[in-house]
Parts: structure tokens; C-alpha cells; sequence
């Protein structure tokens, strides 16, 4: 069993969690996740590292489902069936480069990791993050520290550009010289960002998000596409080149279970509130 | 004076197919104890027992089997234990039909003795009859050894390692112990309290088990040996393949890995009260003719499929699955499509699989595994409609270890190499045994290894000499 040492929501439906392991940090490295486990009876299910020191691990979660919606209900000094990690493959340091990095919703907090170790390579970083409204925006002043340039989008204008990251993007890249684009987030910011840098070849590394059981290699749930080859996402990856996933199979294999997620959800809200 | 021999096998009681098929409860009930001493009785006590011949832990199969007939049930377990720590494992899952009860001498004429079901019947008398008590532990010798994996072969040594004094942690990936027998044996072939229990036992003599602990992630090998004296690495073959043809990443085609870990391990066929789904497919296919095809079809079946098609390219007589297996597949009413081999899966427009196109092979000459191999007959392509799949057929090792590990001599299959005498890896300080060396083998085997490594790293902490040739 796992302590919580914090659960707090940072804006609406935003969690971020802080979990007691003197193990993890000692090999965790920006890009990577850990498998949770909200109980007993709960699924396992992946989160990326946002933070990590010789205590304790952060994740920062959105509340989708049931699995999620467990974690939301933690308090300080709970305790969480199953935490292991690092998992996956660390983000591929590069040195000396003008990289763009772009997240939305859990993704923003998925950025930090990263932005701070491409910022100790010495590459000039543009911080992206983007939501439906300005209250949906977070650590701005955690992201700005590591960031050279710093921009907020928000759909409705309530904040920062108004509009969406497609077109923030195409300007930016036609007017700053781009060597990469780096993604966190759901799947269709990472699919949208990957098909508007497409015209221009800025490579882009998307940090994928399959279902996932074990996500040590061992059951191929995670089966990805990437340049016509079947990759496993959580051996593999989970950050690909954007330009080479066959994105029409993830999205697809993301919905296998919907009707039972949607299903465990209501079973899960009737034995809590009942 | 020749006693008259009982030309058949004491018959073991089982759920009816019918009922079975839709409940998780073990199949076979195991013997009482007049049935149980009416089969040992059948025993020859042979003066020169082949039968131990068969056995890769070597286990005193007629001396077992004596004490059974006696009566005299503790002296039965221990006398197994002496050998083999999982007996009540063993008892189910051994393919005792090409170990020891294959050369039993009475297996010449008549039925060879039920060894197996005697192993598992005292083995399951001491469960019902009261903790065994723990045995003394020997003065620690200061020793550190770790095992990484706790499936039967890291259970194993950890067994045989702390009863010579050496301080044992078990590193495990996942979040329960047990490996295959937990996250690939069904409960109703093997039910899991057996399994918790042996693991329970080794806690008690003073074993530390870490789970969630992912060796090559968490923390290297190089890493543990800063800390550890020796390493057995027993990690199985856990990465599962595919055949590569159109259509196996639609929605609802599973590996047997990911089928059978989703209702194993994480009690998916007890959704929605456990949070994690399966597909409950109505016209299942199971690709592949081993014990993991048998449990996978099996596994369907209990998840509610009408029709579970078992598809496999050579014939019934090549089928490598135990007999027993695939008796208690076709009883519960599996159809066995043979000679047959899937060669693409189409889907409908939202990615879910629909239908299977198969080829219709016959055997041709002998291959290298001395099996005939399949042809495929020109022209002889078939489409099926079906709506999940599942392919059993074949698992390599898990390449996290041999990537974090670059002094870990790795064979062609991904597989660790090791000296077979002494399970000794390429790397100083380091064993290897089981299914990462073998590939996808068996139970009795991964002990049969961890037994040798366990002897061999006994010998390496107590005289510090990893090869006779190092001064
Ligand atoms: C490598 C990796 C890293 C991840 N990191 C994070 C992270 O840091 N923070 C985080 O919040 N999530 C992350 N995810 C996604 C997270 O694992 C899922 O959101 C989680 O499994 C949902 O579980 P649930 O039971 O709460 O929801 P489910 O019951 O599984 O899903 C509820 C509903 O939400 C939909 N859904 C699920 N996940 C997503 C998604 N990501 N985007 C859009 N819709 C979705 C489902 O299709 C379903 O309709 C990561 C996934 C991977 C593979
Ligand atoms: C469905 C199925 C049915 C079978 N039926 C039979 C049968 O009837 N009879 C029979 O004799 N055999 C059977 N087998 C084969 C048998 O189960 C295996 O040969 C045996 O379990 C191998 O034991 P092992 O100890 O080598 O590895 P495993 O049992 O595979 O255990 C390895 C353990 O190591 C862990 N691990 C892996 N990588 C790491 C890592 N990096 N760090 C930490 N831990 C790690 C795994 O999570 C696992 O728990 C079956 C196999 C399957 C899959
Ligand atoms: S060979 Fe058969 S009859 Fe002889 S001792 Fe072994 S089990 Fe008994
Ligand atoms: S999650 Fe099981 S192999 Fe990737």
C-alpha cells in the first residue's frame, strides 16, 4: 500500500496527487509514467511523472472514469493499492534546439518533466498550453520558469489567444524557426498538433496514450502503429513522431470499452452515493 | 504372490461439463482419502522406481506414494516437500502424462498409477488439515541474495535459499506474486488461494517480497548488485507474439497474455464489481493448440461465448496442450477446427473485428520438433464470422532485463543463456532459470532449474568462487 501525502484539485476536474515512494525517483527521468491502482478491486491505469524527489511521486490526473474518480475521492493519508514505476521510454534528450512544447488538459502538468530536462540541454523552449476557458488553465508560473517564451490559448478568448492551437501554431512556425514540437495531453491535441506541423516536417513527439493493463510488455493491449510497424506503447514508448502513427487505429482501439467504462462508472456512483 | 493388479486409474470426480462451463470452480475434485489409498495401493514399489526418472525435481514417487497408502498423510506431504515445494501446485498442472506416469511401469500394460492426482491429494490434505509449521531457519550467513520474478522458479530458490541461511528478497513486477500460475492459470484449473498460500508460507520462514518493483525500470540489475551478493533471474516469457497477418490490431482480437491477465489477475469476469473490463465475445476464436489456447477457450466459454472455436494448424495428435486439457475443452463443448490456419481478420467500419478468413492446411514431412509440418492448401480460404479472437500461440521472454543489462548473454529468442549445470548466466553474480531461458515451458521445469541455481548459488556465497578458473 501506497500513503497519499496530497490530493488536490488544481482547477475543475484537475487533480494533482502525491504519493509516498522512496523508490521511484532514483530512476525516473522526464516522459515517463507509473501504473496506479486506486484499490483492490481497482484497474491499473498509467499517469505521467509530472514530479519526483526521494519521497514521493506527483501525477496530475483528470477525472474521466471510475478508476480516476477513485483517486479524486483520496484524502492525505489514504493509501492506493499499487504504484510501480518508472515506466517507458524517457523523452529523447536533445541539446541546442528551438522546440515548441505544447499541453492541454492533464497534459500541462505532463509538460513540467519535460521542459525542465530540455531546458538543462540548453534548447530554447516555447511553452504552449491551451484549454477550453481561462479557468482551466494551470501552473503558469511553474512552466514559465523553465519556458523562454510563454503563450496561453484559450477556445473562448476568456485568456491569453483566442482560438485553437492549430492556428497559434502555423503562425508561429512560419515566423520562428521550429526544430521540434513536443506534445502532452489527450489524443486529439497530440493528433491536431501532429497534422498541422505536418506541412511544415518539424519533427513532433507526441506522448501517446493507449489503454493500457501491465504496461510492462507483457499483454500488448497497448499495440500501436507506428511507420507500419505494431509497436507496444509502454515498452516502446509512450512518445512516438507524431507524423508516423496511424492515428485512425489508436482512436479506434481507445474505445473498446466505452460502453464499459460508461457502465463501471454509473455502478461505481451508485455503490458510493448509492 | 503377484497381487492383482487394477488394470484402471482410480477415477477422479469432476463438475459436470454443463454446470462447470459457466462457474469459475475447479473442474476436478480431488480424491477422498479411501480413494486415495485405493490408488496408491495400486503402486508397485517398484525396487528400481523409473517413475523418479521422469520427474525434474526428482521427487521419491514410490516413497510418497507408500506413505498414502498407509495412511499416514503428514509423512506423504513431507516426503513431497522434500522435493518439490508447490506440490498442490504440481498436482494440478504437471503434464504427469510425459514425466513420470509416462514411464511408470505399470503404464506398459495398463494404466500407470495417478502420481499426480496422489501428489495434489496430500498435497491438498495438508491445506485442510492445519498450517504446516515453519521449519527452523539456519544462523543467517550474512549473505543478500535477490530474485527477481515470483513466478514458480523464483519461489523456488527463494525456498531453497533461505533454508540455508541466506537473507532472500523477491523483486515482482506486478502487484501479486505467483507469475504465470496467478496471471495466466485460471482459477477454475488452479485456484489462486493455493498459490497465495505457498507464498504465504515463504513470508513466514522469513522471505521479503516487494512487489510492483519492475527490475530494468525501478531498478537495474547492475543497481541490485550494489546491494545483493547474487541475482536469480526468473522473469518467464512474457512477451507475446502475433502472427502478423491484416487485422490484428482491430478492436476485440487480445493476446492470450492480455485475455487471460484481465480475467486472472485483475478478476474481469467478476466486472463491474472489479473496475477492469473484458470483451464477453459471443463466437470466439482461439488461436494456437497449447495449455494457454485450453485456457483461453475454456476462459471464454465461462465469460459467456455461445460458440468458442479452437483453431489450429496441424492435427489433434500434434496438439501440445496436456490430454487432460483438451478432454476437459471438448467435454464442455469447445469445437476444435484443426487444420486450419487464420490469415486475416476483417473488421467493420468502427475498427471491431467481424470475421476471420482461414486456410485449410494438411501435414507434410517432419519438421525440426520432429512434428509434421503444416502446408497450406492452395485455394482452400474460408471466411467466418466472429466477433473476438484471442492468439495463443507463443510467448519469448521480456526484453527489459537483457536491454538494462548489456553483459547479459542473450540467445536468439531473447532468451538468457546459462551454463544448463549450474544456471549460471554470462554475468558474474548472476542465475537464470524457467521460461526466461526456455522460452514458454513448464511449471516443473522452472523448478527443475531454480533447484540447480539454488544450489549453485549456495555454493558461490559460501566460497565466493563464481568460476573455477578465476584464481
Ligand atoms: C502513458 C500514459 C500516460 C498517461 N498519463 C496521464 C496523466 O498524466 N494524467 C491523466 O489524467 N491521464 C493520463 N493518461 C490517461 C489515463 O490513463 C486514462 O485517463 C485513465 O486510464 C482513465 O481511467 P478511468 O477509469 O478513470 O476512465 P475510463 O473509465 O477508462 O474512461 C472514461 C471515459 O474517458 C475516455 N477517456 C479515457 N482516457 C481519456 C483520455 N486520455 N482522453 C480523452 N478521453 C479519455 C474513455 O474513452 C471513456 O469514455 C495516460 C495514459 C497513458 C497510456
Ligand atoms: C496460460 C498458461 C497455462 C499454462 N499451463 C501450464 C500447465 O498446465 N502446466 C505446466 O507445467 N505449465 C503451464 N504453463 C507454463 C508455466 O506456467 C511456465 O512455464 C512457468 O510459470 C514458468 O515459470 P517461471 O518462474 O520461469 O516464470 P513465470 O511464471 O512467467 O513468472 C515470472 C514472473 O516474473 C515477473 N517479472 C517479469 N519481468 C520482471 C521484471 N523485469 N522485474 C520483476 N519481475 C518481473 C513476472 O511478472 C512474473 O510474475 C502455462 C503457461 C500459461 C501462460
Ligand atoms: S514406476 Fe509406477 S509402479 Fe513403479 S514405483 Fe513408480 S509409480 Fe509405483
Ligand atoms: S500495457 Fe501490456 S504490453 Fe503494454
Amino acid at each position: 500500500m501506497y500513503r497519499v501525502l496530497k490530493r488536490e484539485l488544481i482547477v475543475p476536474n484537475i487533480h494533482l496527487l502525491v504519493i509516498e515512494s522512496e523508490l521511484i525517483h532514483k530512476n525516473a527521468h522526464a516522459g515517463e509514467f507509473v501504473v496506479v491502482r486506486a484499490d483492490e478491486r481497482g484497474e491499473r491505469i498509467p499517469l505521467n511523472l509530472v514530479d519526483w524527489d526521494r519521497g514521493s511521486v506527483s501525477m496530475v490526473f483528470m477525472a474521466l472514469g471510475t478508476s480516476t474518480y477513485k483517486l479524486a475521492s483520496l484524502k492525505v493519508g489514504d493509501e492506493i493499492a499499487t504504484l510501480a514505476g518508472p515506466l517507458g521510454k524517457p523523452t529523447e534528450k536533445v541539446q541546442g534546439k528551438n522546440i515548441v512544447c505544447i499541453g492541454g488538459c492533464y497534459g500541462i502538468g505532463a509538460l513540467y518533466p519535460a521542459i525542465r530536462m530540455f531546458k538543462e540541454h540548453k534548447n530554447h523552449i516555447t511553452t504552449i498550453i491551451e484549454a477550453r476557458s481561462r479557468l482551466l488553465l494551470y501552473w503558469q508560473e511553474e512552466l514559465r520558469k523553465y519556458s523562454d517564451e510563454f503563450y496561453e490559448i484559450t477556445r473562448d478568448g476568456s485568456g491569453g489567444f483566442k482560438g485553437h492551437v492549430n492556428d497559434f501554431l502555423i503562425n508561429y512556425i512560419k515566423k520562428n524557426k521550429t526544430d521540434m514540437v513536443y506534445v502532452q495531453g489527450c489524443t486529439y491535441l497530440t493528433y491536431l498538433v501532429s497534422q498541422t506541423t505536418r506541412p511544415f516536417n518539424v519533427k513532433t513527439i507526441v506522448g501517446l496514450n493507449p489503454i493500457m493493463v501491465d504496461a510492462t510488455g507483457m499483454c500488448g493491449v497497448c499495440r500501436v502503429i507506428v511507420g507500419g510497424e505494431t509497436k507496444f506503447g509502454c515498452v516502446d514508448g509512450p512518445e512516438f513522431d507524431g507524423h508516423q502513427v496511424d492515428w485512425d487505429t489508436l482512436l479506434a482501439r481507445r474505445r473498446v470499452y466505452l460502453d464499459k467504462e460508461r457502465y463501471s462508472l454509473s455502478f461505481y456512483e451508485c455503490e458510493k452515493y448509492g | 504372490m503377484a497381487k492383482k493388479i487394477i488394470p484402471e486409474k482410480t477415477p477422479m470426480r469432476e463438475q459436470p461439463p454443463k454446470e462447470r462451463a459457466k462457474n469459475y470452480d475447479e473442474v476436478p475434485y480431488g480424491y477422498s482419502e479411501k480413494e486415495a489409498m485405493q490408488e496408491a495401493r495400486r503402486c508397485l514399489q517398484c525396487k528400481k522406481p523409473i517413475c523418479i526418472k521422469g520427474c525434474p525435481v526428482e521427487i521419491d514417487i514410490p516413497g510418497f506414494i507408500r506413505l498414502i497408502a498407509e495412511g499416514d498423510f503428514r509423512g506423504a506431504t513431507e516426503k513431497l516437500k522434500e522435493k518439490n515445494v508447490l506440490p498442490a501446485v504440481c498436482g494440478r498442472v504437471c503434464p504427469q502424462e510425459d514425466q513420470c506416469e509416462k514411464i511408470c511401469v505399470l503404464a506398459k500394460k495398463y494404466e500407470p498409477v495417478a502420481i499426480g492426482r496422489l501428489e495434489r491429494f496430500a498435497a491438498d490434505w495438508e491445506r485442510a488439515h492445519g498450517e504446516s509449521s515453519v521449519p527452523k531457519i539456519p544462523r543467517s550467513t550474512g549473505k543478500k541474495v535477490a530474485i527477481i520474478g515470483a513466478g514458480p522458479g523464483g519461489l523456488t530458490v527463494a525456498g531453497d535459499l533461505i533454508m540455508k541461511g541466506h537473507a532472500v528478497t523477491i523483486f515482482e513486477a506486478l502487484h501479486k506474486p505467483g507469475g504465470v500460475l496467478v496471471y495466466g492459470i485460471p482459477e477454475f484449473r488452479l485456484p489462486k488461494a493455493i498459490v497465495y498460500r505457498e507464498v504465504d508460507y515463504l513470508v513466514k520462514c522469513g522471505v521479503v517480497l516487494i512487489v510492483d518493483f519492475i527490475v530494468g525500470k525501478t531498478a537495474t540489475i547492475d543497481q541490485l548488485l550494489e546491494d545483493f551478493d547474487a541475482i536469480y533471474i526468473g522473469t518467464g516469457a512474457g512477451l507475446p507474439w502475433f502472427m502478423n497477418i491484416p487485422g490484428e490490431n482491430l478492436n476485440g482480437v487480445y493476446s492470450a497474455n492480455e485475455y487471460l491477465t484481465r480475467s486472472n489477475l485483475m478478476k474481469a469476469y467478476l466486472f463491474p464489481e472489479y473496475d477492469t473490463p473484458i470483451v464477453r465475445g459471443k463466437r470466439v476464436a482461439v488461436i494456437g493448440g497449447g495449455n494457454v489456447a485450453m485456457d483461453c477457450a475454456r476462459t471464454a466459454l465461462r465469460l459467456g461465448a455461445d460458440e468458442v472455436h479452437n483453431v489450429y494448424r496441424r492435427s489433434r495428435k500434434e496438439m501440445p496442450a496436456r490430454e487432460e486439457e483438451i478432454h476437459h475443452a471438448e467435454e464442455e463443448g469447445i469445437i476444435f477446427d484443426i487444420l486450419t490456419l487464420p490469415v486475416k481478420y476483417i473488421g467493420d467500419e468502427r475498427n471491431w473485428v467481424k470475421k476471420m478468413e482461414c486456410i485449410k492446411m494438411r501435414l507434410g514431412e517432419p519438421d525440426a520438433s520432429g512434428r509434421r509440418r503444416p502446408v497450406p492448401i492452395d485455394g482452400s480460404n474460408f471466411i467466418t464470422p466472429i466477433d473476438t479472437v484471442v492468439c495463443a500461440i507463443g510467448q519469448s521472454p521480456n526484453p527489459l532485463i537483457p536491454q538494462t543489462t548489456p553483459d547479459l548473454k542473450i540467445g536468439k529468442w531473447g532468451n538468457i543463456e546459462v551454463d544448463p549445470k549450474t544456471g549460471k548466466t554470462s554475468k558474474k553474480g548472476c542465475w537464470a532459470g524457467g521460461d526466461v531461458v526456455r522460452g514458454g515451458a513448464t511449471v516443473i521445469l522452472a523448478m527443475g532449474d531454480a533447484r540447480v541455481a539454488a544450489r549453485s548459488i549456495d555454493e558461490y556465497l559460501k566460497t565466493g568462487v563464481w568460476r573455477a578458473d578465476e584464481g
